[in-house]
């Protein structure tokens, strides 16, 4: 599995990679660009998920432009589901919020690692920051320490579109959609997971991350907040301390 | 829609906006020490894997095994057997859809 994550969704997991030489010296437009095909079938996971999320929103007490204005401005899903969710069991403000923010915790591992490939004074860098999503991130790691930030900024384009689409659609005609589990739907964002998922387990290292992440979060998930298991099984990635310096895809 | 739903809403931008941009203003414009390289290339197995397990075998704090798992596993032997990214989320929605409608 040494293919970098492959822009065009009907190519073969293993397809060669395509853009490993262009990635590695980016032309910043090229890399936007390919960011956006990348993006596109994570944006129409994004749409499914951001529909559901428009009804359940609705259904606790949002008007359609709250429900709508926080996907815009909050743009995590599974903080806005927690928080929401929260909010429909009769918790308050800072329940709501704590949930949220342990939902979103794993992007501090996210957020420090894409640091040194993030350029500028510190607000532009924040600025920057605030388009990582899980999937962008992880399509736009080189697999060697270091990311392409046109390549996140591309691919986190469509899925925040259809985000917001979703949410709207949801909020607005939720009635009209129906059970979206009975459909399921449900299995489109951990199917589009799985799938970075085995283009990252390149080799033995990253196989033994992956295996020590999942069981780390497994164990967790009876006892922990959610949001904890995810962020503990960034721990995995020690192992790492074992790999050569620089040693990435080539 | 109350107030309260309101501040909700502006707390989760605010905390989520300060939580992404942390990392990237600590740590930013300067090399990491050459021995992270190693770990940070693997933040990404490990965080997915996560993400993976928690939403294919686990509702809230239970561990559960239902449709969407085994939706999920056959996406992973789609792609295991060097399937495309659609072909996969094909399989795993609708095997996950039938295993419901059988009353799984």
């Amino acid at each position: 599995m040494d293919a970098s994550p492959d822009p065009d969704p009907l190519a073969p997991l293993d397809a060669p990679p395509q853009r490993d030489a262009e990635r590695r010296r980016p032309d910043p437009r090229a890399s936007f660009r390919a960011g956006l095909r990348a993006g596109i079938p994570f944006g129409v996971a994004s749409f499914v998920l951001s529909l559901s999320f428009g009804v359940l929103a609705r259904e606790v007490g949002f008007s359609a432009v709250g429900a709508i204005v926080m996907s815009a401005i909050v743009f995590a899903g599974s903080a806005q589901f927690a928080a929401i969710t929260i909010l429909g069991g009769g918790g308050g403000i800072a329940a709501a919020t704590a949930a949220a923010a342990l939902m979103n915790s794993r992007f501090l591992p996210m957020g420090v690692a894409l640091a040194p490939s993030l350029p500028g004074r510190w607000l532009r860098r924040a600025a920057q920051g605030q388009t990582v999503v899980d999937s962008s991130w992880a399509m736009a790691s080189r697999g060697d320490g270091s990311f392409d930030r046109h390549f996140l900024f591309g691919t986190t384009v469509p899925q925040y579109i259809c985000w917001i689409a979703g949410t709207s659609l949801g909020a607005l005609g939720g009635s009209l959609i129906g059970d979206i589990d009975r459909l399921g739907l449900d299995a489109v964002y951990p199917a589009f997971f799985l799938s970075l998922l085995f283009v990252e387990m390149r080799d033995r290292l990253s196989r033994l991350a992956a295996l020590g992440g999942g069981l780390i979060a497994l164990a967790l998930v009876p006892f922990a907040p959610a949001g904890i298991p995810v962020l503990a099984a960034s721990l995995a990635a020690l192992i790492g301390l074992r790999r050569r310096p620089l040693q990435g895809r080539s | 829609m109350s107030t309260e739903l309101w501040v909700v809403v502006a707390t989760c931008a605010v905390v989520t906006a300060l939580i992404k941009g942390v990392g990237p203003v600590a740590f930013g414009g300067r090399e990491l020490p050459r021995w992270s390289a190693g770990v940070i290339a693997l933040t990404a197995p490990a965080l997915l894997a996560a993400l993976v397990v928690t939403s294919a075998l686990a509702d809230g704090r239970q561990l559960a095994v239902g449709a969407q798992t085994a939706g999920v596993a056959l996406a992973a032997v789609v792609f295991a057997r060097g399937g495309s990214v659609l072909a996969g989320v094909g399989v795993a929605v609708v095997a996950t859809a039938g295993l419901r409608a059988l009353g799984v």
